[in-house]
């Protein structure tokens, strides 16, 4: 087994005496699709934003590639959040050039000219990658909630991230946009060679998604010193044969943790 | 019959119910100055309308007698000068402490203590200060309105700037984007029409002060007209001036609103 592309030993976080995650081991290799469940609180969007660098944990160690991973964001981690992941001052095009300005022009963060076309064309063709080549000339407000999480993946994927990082992007979505956006995430996975880690609350989602699927929780019940002891990943799940599996086959109910230990 | 808190009145109605005050004032104005008139001919404090006129053609429309100049225009133009230069040096001063105080938290911490105690300070107490500093001069009466709202600007636009949702930043981030090139790129762009309403907010205060510094030390301006008037009662005078300040203020108001909406469509639409 070669070594891992991202590892997690005994990471832990927490706010002074309060005790967010422990005890985290896991590694990831480069190209899994790594979906994340678990109940409100549960540390999943911590960890995101350990893997982010927004936050940074307090105990044992994260590698990117063997080394410690940079402790704030940087272009090779893409990011997704739910809302907010774009520009409202900018055109959809814009939104999309602008990590080629940000990486062509450091004094301004601007392009102009024949420069400027370069980067507006391949903005262009991530465009038309996600579907939004018609739209290319709006604002983000002219756009459905779908069509702006498209510009938030085109807007990420410019800068040809190893790892993309969403924070239950399609949460806020209608069911039937987000079975297109599913499509749209495998397809961009596949082509891109990404290492997407996804927090989500809908099961289904992350049955059909990843290629593995990681439950957060307490593995002590006592209810006493929950604030002692933090969540962890409690259940690693493999999946496979996803070209079987359809969404639609998965009928969980909503309430996620019964199931999967019937599941493990 | 509906409640009375769900009537809505119509367009029409809705225009005429805000004319009424304005004709009802006009008409009990008229009233009570026909009323004192009749008592005495010469009476001052509630001049006709055909006085009014008289001494509006005599400010606007005829050149002075001393000077050649005619005096409400000149007294415009230089009032206007000193409330747009006021503005316009604490509108650069207020964009770029706030934005500095509000992106770096290294800036934040120690600006944000030094600004929350300046704007305690009453700007008018200062005004002694700066006469004696600056002279009697245009520099005193700019530097008023500078230290008087310079300080909200700065705290309010600092205020815009950390409400901009921290996901953008973060985003900028993972999209190579440096401190200065994101300050740049997605916070300036975005805070501007934040100064604009800012600049909205203060415009009452600008031109408060700038009345009482024209007031205090001036040779021109609307300001110290009103005030130099007032020592011959001449409400004929000072009756249509206060009403071409507020004209005044009220386009400078419509036309921030409408500069702001020409520039930052996004701003105004996504709201």
């Amino acid at each position: 087994m070669k070594d891992a592309f991202i590892a997690f030993q005994r990471c832990g976080k927490h706010y002074g005496s309060h005790v967010v995650l422990e005890k985290l081991n896991a590694s990831v290799q480069e190209g899994e699709f790594v979906t994340m469940v678990g109940t409100s609180g549960c540390g999943k969007s911590t960890f995101l934003k350990m893997l982010l660098g927004t936050e940074t944990q307090t105990t044992g160690k994260l590698l990117f590639n063997g080394q410690p991973i940079v402790a704030e964001p940087s272009e090779d981690r893409g990011v997704v959040f739910q809302k907010y992941s774009v520009f409202p001052h900018l055109s959809v095009r814009d939104n999309v050039a602008l990590g080629r300005e940000f990486a062509e022009s450091p004094l301004l963060g601007k392009l102009f000219g024949q420069k400027r076309r370069q980067a507006l064309a391949e903005a262009d063709q991530w465009l038309e990658a996600v579907g939004l080549a018609a739209a290319r000339d709006k604002y983000p407000h002219e756009l459905s909630g779908g069509m702006q999480q498209r510009l938030a993946i085109a807007q990420a994927l410019i800068k040809h991230p190893k790892v993309l990082l969403l924070d239950e992007p399609f949460g806020a979505l209608d069911p039937g946009i987000r079975k297109d956006m599913h499509a749209l995430i495998l397809k961009l996975w596949k082509e891109n060679n990404l290492t997407i880690f996804m927090v989500t609350h809908d099961l289904q989602e992350a049955f059909y998604l990843g290629t593995r699927l990681w439950v957060f929780d307490w593995p002590q019940h006592e209810a006493q010193d929950s604030d002692q002891h933090g969540a962890t990943i409690t259940f690693d799940l493999p999946i496979e044969q996803r070209d079987e599996l359809q969404a639609s086959d998965l009928e969980f109910p909503e309430n996620e943790s019964p199931v999967l230990m019937e599941v493990a | 019959m509906k409640r009375i808190i769900n009537l809505r009145p119509s367009r029409p109605l809705a225009v005429a119910l805000g004319i009424v005050p304005f004709i009802l004032i006009l008409m009990l104005y008229s009233w009570g100055s026909d009323l004192r008139k009749a008592e005495n001919e010469r009476d001052k404090l509630l001049p006709s309308f055909t006085e009014i006129q008289k001494a509006v053609d005599r400010m606007a429309f005829t050149p002075s007698k001393r000077t050649g100049e005619y005096l409400l225009w000149q007294d415009t133009k230089s009032s206007l000068k000193r409330l747009l230069l006021g503005i316009v040096i604490a509108a650069m001063v207020g964009l770029v402490v706030g934005v500095l105080t509000g992106a770096i938290p290294l800036a934040g911490s120690h600006l944000g203590a030094l600004t929350t105690v300046v704007s305690m300070v009453p700007p008018l107490a200062l005004l002694p200060i700066l006469f004696i500093v600056f002279g009697l001069g245009e520099v005193s009466k700019v530097v008023l309105i500078v230290i008087g709202i310079t300080p909200f600007l700065i705290r309010d636009l600092d205020q815009r700037t950390r409400e901009l949702p921290q996901e953008q930043l973060v985003k900028a981030q993972t999209l190579g984007g440096s401190s200065w090139q994101i300050i740049l790129r997605v916070v300036l762009p975005q805070v501007m029409p934040r100064l604009m309403d800012a600049i909205r907010l203060s415009l009452g205060a600008a031109w408060l002060f700038l009345i009482a510094a024209e007031a205090i030390a001036a040779t021109d301006g609307l300001g110290y007209r009103i005030f130099l008037v007032r020592r011959y009662l001449a409400m004929d005078v000072i009756l249509p001036y206060v009403m071409w300040i507020t004209t005044l203020a009220f386009l400078l108001d419509w036309s921030l609103i409408r500069v702001s909406k020409m520039i930052f469509p996004w701003y105004h639409t996504a709201k």
